[in-house]
């Protein structure tokens, strides 16, 4: 399954090549100034779901083409950007997220990050304080001298 | 002795992390299902290929096993896997097309040159359906049970060996 | 006669360097264990060895590129007898069997030097690292010879000509970007070696950290210019004008980066202070080991990428083999003698010591939300949970607030004294600095940009934040000396290297936020003589015309654009079909400015005489690798210092204390 679908993939669509083609550029006339914002960013944050790894905004594939108009119809139609963005999913999957929606299997995905900004203050606090009673002596004095011969031996014969 | 433990954690986590390099090697990253299984075949009222004043709907999809196969004369894949189609359709089932981005002529021409191993072709110049379907590219097959919900979905060229491998065994599995 | 047999000498040079490697592996660490001096003394000649006989490989492939030899596999499928010879020199590593090659010749240079540089080491110190390189090496050679031959031929069957360089890498960038960001992967294995032979020594001194802090510095000084050169040949050559796209591939070369930055930091906390000490070495084995997670990402197919190299499982294998064998061995060998107990080195809140404690944290936080967001994917996938992406949203959302602790924190770094400070002292240095960044950081967005905005009044505050208290210690001490000149040579060069470094940050970080935020787009439809306006800037089409290159067709366009004070220039993109693979692409127009970039591209033929064009006006985007450029400066800079190199017999008086004033550099 596998090799055959990356055969597929590279040979479909030779559009998706890194290099842009430039078909991308389109012009879109837009009631508002944050209705193009919102365009931006849902063009910015769905991917592809034919090219390697980019956004269809950037992507010269048709398929992301096809995507766009289809983002840029409803977001005419007035549709939020839940309902844009569901209404795509519902087709495409949630493989086009590249901001994946918090559920149980994304839990940890958001969640160890916080965490470990948590533990990591946690852990600043612990240290400190139990270094802060603790001598501030820095190298001890066999140390800085074992340390200065080393540094400063002589080339061994 | 508890401090001499917590020194073999970044060990553990490691490892863990190359067990799941090892089981992903040789796997395709960009492979997955499609997102509309187990959903009811999208709504659609398109003409057919033959007939530009017929229309069909997605009723079109009951009552049968039917495989769904989107194709299009543009796409040099699909001509590859045309004698796996006819194969398919003389195996008995119902085949469905869905001509997808494609003008009449070249599409006739295609089933003229090819094969036509489809009952019907639904006509989708504009990609409609196809983009309801969440095709990316073809062709891209589809199987829809009795009651027209999509059971099984093939991304790509269906290849001889995968008629007994996939096809057949995802067909019988949903007659029944 | 003799050139036909280049390539079969060029294996053969390999086949010598792998069993050079294997013996500067085995025969030092073996006399390291067993106190034989004379077995130690293998090293050096024998990591001397390896460099010259994989330089030969090197040089042979070279050749056969050069001489355009289609019989050699890679040269035909890399090269082409009408490539110029620039390209024909870079296209050695433009494929995965050059690169790893060009890998394995940067790791013996590497070796090699540690082995010149560090001749005032202790003997069985040298054996080690020096056996532990040799052991990479051997790793590595025994890799290309067995799954990425470079020098397989093609025989009988050769072809009549390559099938060409991969016209996106006929480029400068490319030329420069692959070395260097190898030279940096590559480097953080000497640092490597230094904490693998420390822990083997049972000698986890203050004395390792400072023989492995110059060779850090210079790794992630390349690294630091590679990742940029990537950026900016990204943002010129994929025609989108993105600079980063947290991409695998990308989010592989930034770990070892950070990672890389944490121990730079803790280098020298270790040095000075004695203190993290296990927590450096398991850095230094970190940092190594995501540089060769990061090869097995880009080479082993695991992650979709849009720069991914050719793809094959078995290559993947072997590579996590030898990632596995490394890690896991260096990880035991940490797990199993690192120091149990050291003894407590005191610092209190207001310190350096805890400063930096705090920047190892959020380095290390980051480099783990990276890793976490690159394999989340794979490790879903394999657990059957379903496909997801976790694209750009994602990281932005992480790494703004992320980098704003650690700038906060960076403003204090610099000025704050190790052990303790008087909380009252550090106010006294830093609170101008911080009302005059508050300040500044919110007026200049207020007149400069397009409009007000409090994602770029922040990251100036935090930029001028990280730059003024410095400024102001580097004023004070001048103040304190007799004259100007005397005052600035006072600073020590280490201090001059982290003082770059830092300001390097704060200019990345301006041209981050500036060209993310006020960062104009727009696409028009222009026909000749149409005329539109953006940011200051009038673009007025000129003409639509039609232009035959050696090997393509182009259709151009002419656009004059005039400034305010009606002064013009000439921008010219095209869009151009490649006659030999029917490929289109489009030529973006660039104009390059300190202050900002104009970019302008071609899309389509609209039918009626008039073209579809994006204009885009990006401010500050140059600051970004300049940044980039500027921490690289600062890290060579920080290594030049005298205490790097203090020649050896010319001894200090002992007792003299080793710890630094506050002035002494950090980074």
């Amino acid at each position: 399954m596998a090799p055959l679908i990356r055969w597929l993939t590279a040979v479909l669509l030779l559009a998706c090549a890194t290099q842009a083609v430039g078909d991308s550029i389109e012009i879109r006339d837009f009631d508002s100034p944050v209705q193009k914002e919102r365009y931006r960013d849902l063009t910015s944050s769905m991917r592809c779901p034919l090219c390697e790894n980019q956004a269809i905004g950037d992507s010269d594939a048709p398929i992301s083409g096809d995507m766009r108009d289809r983002v840029y119809t409803l977001l005419q139609d007035g549709q939020s950007d839940t309902e844009i963005i569901n209404h795509m999913v519902d087709r495409f999957g949630e493989y086009i997220l590249y901001n994946p929606r918090l559920e149980s299997r994304t839990y940890l995905l958001w969640g160890i990050p916080v965490a470990l900004l948590l533990g990591g203050g946690v852990l600043v606090v612990l240290v400190v304080r139990a270094r802060r009673n603790a001598s501030t002596a820095s190298l001890s004095a066999s140390e800085r001298d074992r340390l200065d011969k080393l540094i400063n031996r002589k080339r061994s014969p | 002795m508890k401090r001499r433990l917590l020194l073999f954690l970044p060990l553990i986590g490691f490892l863990v992390l190359a067990a799941f390099f090892y089981y992903r090697l040789g796997e395709d990253p960009s492979y997955r299902d499609s997102a509309l299984i187990a959903r009811d075949f999208p709504a659609f009222d398109l003409t057919t290929l033959d007939e530009p004043e017929t229309r069909v709907d997605a009723s079109l999809l009951k009552g049968e096993v039917t495989l769904v196969n989107v194709w299009g004369e543009w796409c040099p894949t699909c001509k590859q896997e045309m004698p796996q189609l006819l194969e398919l359709e003389d195996r008995g089932i119902r085949m469905i097309g869905v001509d997808y981005r494609d003008t009449r002529k070249k599409g006739r021409q295609f089933l003229n040159q090819y094969g036509d191993p489809f009952e019907l072709n639904i006509f989708d110049p504009d990609g409609d359906l196809g983009f309801d379907l969440g095709v990316y590219g073809a062709p891209e097959t589809f199987l829809v049970d009795a009651d027209g919900v999509i059971r099984y979905h093939h991304t790509g060229y269906i290849k001889p060996e995968d008629i007994e491998d996939t096809i057949m065994p995802e067909v019988e599995k949903w007659r029944r | 006669m003799l050139t036909k047999m280049i390539p079969e000498i060029g294996h053969f040079a390999l086949i010598i360097a792998l069993l050079m490697a294997a013996v500067q592996a085995v025969v030092p660490l073996a006399g390291a264990a067993t106190r034989r001096p004379l077995w130690m003394a293998y090293a050096r000649p024998m990591a001397a060895a390896q460099f010259v006989f994989i330089g030969i490989a090197y040089a042979c492939l070279t050749v056969s590129y050069l001489l355009d030899d289609f019989s050699v596999a890679t040269v035909a499928s890399n090269s082409n007898s009408l490539l110029p010879w620039y390209y024909k020199f870079s296209a050695v590593w433009g494929n995965h069997e050059g690169s790893v090659l060009l890998w394995s010749f940067m790791l013996s240079a590497w070796g090699l030097m540690a082995t010149l540089f560090s001749r005032n080491l202790p003997r069985d110190m040298m054996a080690r690292v020096t056996g532990i390189l040799g052991l990479i090496g051997a790793g590595f050679l025994t890799f290309v010879l067995v799954t990425s031959n470079p020098f397989a031929r093609l025989l009988p069957n050769m072809p009549e000509d390559g099938t060409d360089l991969n016209p996106l890498l006929q480029d400068f960038g490319l030329v420069v970007h692959p070395p260097m960001l190898y030279m940096g992967y590559v480097g953080f294995s000497v640092v490597f070696a230094f904490a693998i032979a420390a822990l083997l020594g049972g000698r986890l001194d203050a004395a390792w950290t400072r023989w492995a802090r110059p060779w850090t510095n210079v790794a992630w000084a390349f690294l630091s210019v590679g990742i940029a050169l990537g950026s900016w040949w990204a943002y010129y050559e994929l025609g989108w004008g993105g600079w980063w796209f947290w991409d695998p591939v990308e989010n592989a070369s930034l770990l070892p980066w950070l990672a890389g930055t944490a121990l730079i930091h803790s280098l020298a906390v270790t040095e000075k202070r004695g203190a993290f000490k296990s927590w450096t070495v398991l850095l230094a084995i970190a940092t190594f080991s995501l540089s060769l997670m990061g090869t097995f990402l880009v080479r082993s197919g695991v992650l979709t990428s849009v720069h991914a190299f050719a793809n094959d499982p078995s290559r993947g294998f072997f590579i996590l083999v030898l990632l596995a064998i490394t890690v896991t061995l260096s990880l035991l060998i940490f797990a199993l003698r690192a120091p149990r107990v050291s003894h407590r080195v005191g610092f209190g809140w207001l310190s350096r010591d805890s400063l930096l404690l705090v920047n190892n944290i959020v380095l290390v936080i980051m480099t783990v939300t990276i890793l976490l967001g690159t394999l989340y994917p794979l490790i879903l996938d394999a657990l059957g949970l379903g496909k997801i992406s976790v694209g750009p949203p994602y990281f932005n959302a992480l790494f703004v607030p992320l980098t704003t602790v650690l700038a906060l924190f960076m403003g204090l770094g610099p000025i704050a004294r190790w052990k303790r400070m008087p909380g009252r002292e550090l106010y006294s240095r830093v609170w101008l600095s911080g009302l005059v960044a508050l300040v500044l950081g919110a007026l200049i967005p207020v007149f400069y940009g397009p409009e007000w905005n409090a994602k770029v009044m922040l990251g100036m505050i935090l930029a001028l934040w990280i730059v003024l208290p410095m400024l102001r210690d580097l004023v004070s001490r001048v103040r304190a000396s007799r004259s100007v000149v005397v005052g600035l040579k006072k600073v020590s060069l280490a201090h001059w290297g982290m003082m770059l470094g830092h300001l390097g940050i704060a200019v990345t970080l301006v041209g981050v936020t500036v060209v993310s935020n006020d960062n104009v787009e727009r696409n028009v439809r222009m026909a000749p003589g149409d005329s539109t306006e953006m940011a200051g800037y009038t673009f007025i089409m000129e003409e639509l015309g039609e232009r035959r290159g050696p090997n393509y067709l182009a259709d151009t366009a002419t656009i004059r654009v005039e400034r305010e004070d009606g002064s013009h220039f000439m921008m010219r993109p095209e869009k151009r079909l490649y006659l030999a693979t029917g490929m289109p692409m489009t030529q973006v127009a660039l104009r390059a400015g300190f202050t900002r970039d104009l970019y302008v591209a071609m899309g389509e033929d609209l039918g009626d005489g008039s073209w579809a064009i994006r204009l885009q006006y990006k401010p500050l985007v140059r600051w970004l690798w300049l940044g980039g450029l500027l921490m690289g400066a600062g890290g060579l800079l920080a290594v030049a210092d005298k205490r790097y190199r203090r020649a050896p017999g010319r001894t200090r008086r002992a007792g003299t204390p080793e710890t630094a004033t506050p002035s002494e550099g950090a980074s």
